[in-house]
């Protein structure tokens, strides 16, 4: 085993996270731009979240609870990695809870559970410029930032109007920040755009690889663009959970077997299985009998094999509206 | 017509070190008057288009544009902000080639409406409809909106372009080489629609070619240049019938007879 010794506080030296916290100020203080910043070498790949990881470390104190989740999910590869490694460079306290945590680092999803003021929450972003993909040149989408010449972006949902009749961007899809700076709110799925409009918890992006850091403070106004005639809405999703019955609630879709049987759970974990432990409240109750089927109650963060069986849901509507 | 001009050019020289881009021009243009500037490759001429438009800055001389309020501005002390503005509203620039003119990978549609989202237009009904008239005044089937223009012909590219430049009503165009690389029957039906445009918006433009019969077709007033500098300036049909400057001369017995 590594001693403790033989890192610093949270891995980085001092230096790198003080560059790194004048980094986070400056992106709180211009809401939505993206600030460079000298992205250090991490102990993991790029894209497995060195952004993220180098936010964490940087704001992280001894007395932080750390929650990582990754698309949703506490108990993946990247989501338990992440919260061993500080674990043991920072030796914070580590949780699972939404409510509990002060720090919440995350890839691709905003919990279901409101966050409040005085929480963090750490995106980690593969590629912060939202209109990388219309206009390559780095040089000219700053100045486009800098002048404010955002009708590119429009362009990108008139050309998924016209192709699918509706704007079919679903995740990464581009905010306006308090009125100014359009970003992207990483590969959130548009989902939980909402929830980043007006939230209490500030919300931190970082990209490891891109060198970028930026900031939505709290209380910020964000807004996603869309047309008049076309305005901005949110998947619905025409079941609830198979687990817990919640609605209402981002669902990821789970392959049962071979034979087109699936299910749609929570993709909050932490959510799905406080709602479950949680199973006498009256909002369960009701739902129970036609959303969780036969399932026991008893803790089903995963389906198994008894559930090949009989999958919930079998040749129902395929997939969210 | 109005008595004042439109844009008054007064000796705009572009060096580039110590070689000549182009020296000394003056001119004034006024509403609805199209301009020719002619001369063989390397004589300077897009080099004074790419300054007029502010693609350049040039190295010394002044450019004022009239705006829409009636208020001179001049074209080198505006900030960036204000002449990106004007690029995309007032003005248009045709290139020869339509790849730097169009975005290749989004539809001809959105090519069309890139403009008035720029200028805010967020009605995707509204855009469209707009998109659909200007793809039919230059004679692109409605059908064709929602296809990329990397499935357009050379000519189908070109008009496309004209019609994303003239969608915010511009009062300016700047044109260069616009039937250059085309053949001659799409290039005669190409001059046919940029001549009706032209005159039925009251559409001022600066075209720079090699080619002395667009010119022709074109404009009303011409400029013939020769290593960066003006030899000669007058109406076109004055200059082309009755060339002064030997240079000219040399210029219009050049034109093969077929």
């Amino acid at each position: 085993m590594t001693d403790i010794a033989t890192y610093n506080f949270a891995y980085l030296d001092e230096q790198t996270k003080r560059m790194i916290r004048r980094a986070i100020l400056k992106g709180i203080a211009i809401p939505g731009y993206q600030v460079p910043f000298a992205s250090r070498e991490m102990p993991m790949p790029y894209g497995w979240g060195t952004g993220g990881v180098q936010v964490t470390a940087s704001i992280i104190g001894p007395d932080d609870v750390l929650k990582v989740i990754d698309q949703g999910a506490d108990d993946t590869t990247n989501a338990v990695s992440i919260r061993a490694f500080f674990k043991k460079v920072a030796r914070v306290e580590v949780t699972t809870e939404t409510a509990k945590a002060t720090i919440i680092q995350t890839r691709h999803r905003i919990p279901e559970h409101p966050l409040n003021a005085g929480q963090v929450l750490v995106f980690q972003v593969p590629i912060p410029e939202p209109l990388r993909f219309l206009e390559p040149r780095e040089t000219e989408t700053r100045k486009m930032h800098a002048l404010e010449e955002y009708g590119l972006m429009h362009v990108k949902l008139y050309e998924d109007i016209a192709k699918h009749g509706r704007i079919a961007t679903t995740y990464a899809y581009p905010v306006k920040v308090e009125g100014r700076y359009v970003m992207d709110p990483s590969p959130t799925p548009k989902f939980d755009n909402p929830k980043m409009h007006r939230s209490p918890a500030l919300q931190l992006f970082g990209a490891g690889r891109e060198k970028r850091i930026y900031a939505v403070p709290p209380f910020t106004d964000v807004v996603s663009l869309d047309f008049e005639d076309h305005p901005f809405e949110v998947q619905a999703f025409d079941q609830p959970c198979a687990l817990c019955g919640a609605e209402n609630v981002y669902l990821d879709e789970v392959i049962l077997d071979d034979r087109g049987g699936h299910m749609f759970v929570c993709s909050d974990t932490d959510h799905c299985e406080k709602r479950r432990a949680d199973s006498t409240s009256p909002s369960w109750g009701g739902r129970a009998e036609g959303a969780g089927g036969g399932i026991g109650q008893s803790s089903l963060s995963t389906p198994t094999p008894a559930l090949r069986a009989d999958p919930p849901h079998k040749g129902e509507g395929k997939e969210a509206k | 017509m109005t008595d004042e001009p439109l844009l008054r050019v007064s000796a705009l020289s572009k060096f580039y070190g110590s070689r000549v881009g182009c020296e000394n021009v003056t001119f004034d243009l006024w509403p609805g008057e199209v301009l020719a500037v002619v001369g063989e490759s390397g004589s300077g001429k897009t080099t004074l288009l790419n300054c007029l438009s502010t693609r350049l800055l040039p190295s010394s001389g002044t450019a004022s544009y009239r705006m829409r309020d009636g208020q001179w501005r001049e074209l080198y002390r505006m900030s960036e902000a204000e002449r990106r503005f004007l690029m995309r509203t007032d003005w248009g620039f045709v290139h020869q080639n339509p790849a730097d003119g169009l975005r290749m990978t989004v539809s001809a549609g959105a090519n069309v409406g890139e403009r008035l989202m720029a200028v805010g237009d967020r009605h995707y009904g509204r855009i469209r409809a707009t998109a659909v008239d200007w793809l039919s005044r230059v004679e692109i089937d409605e059908d064709r909106i929602d296809d990329e223009p990397r499935a357009f012909s050379g000519g189908m590219r070109q008009r496309l372009q004209i019609a994303r430049n003239l969608v915010t009503g511009p009062r300016l165009v700047f044109m260069d080489e616009p039937t250059g690389g085309l053949d001659v029957s799409v290039q005669a039906r190409l001059l046919d629609l940029l001549r009706g445009l032209v005159t039925d918006l009251g559409l001022a433009a600066i075209v720079v070619t090699h080619d002395l019969a667009v010119a022709r077709l074109l404009s009303q007033r011409m400029m013939v240049m020769k290593d960066g500098r003006v030899v000669e300036s007058g109406l076109t049909d004055r200059v082309l019938d009755d060339p002064r400057a030997p240079y000219t001369q040399l210029l219009v017995s050049s034109i093969l007879q077929v």
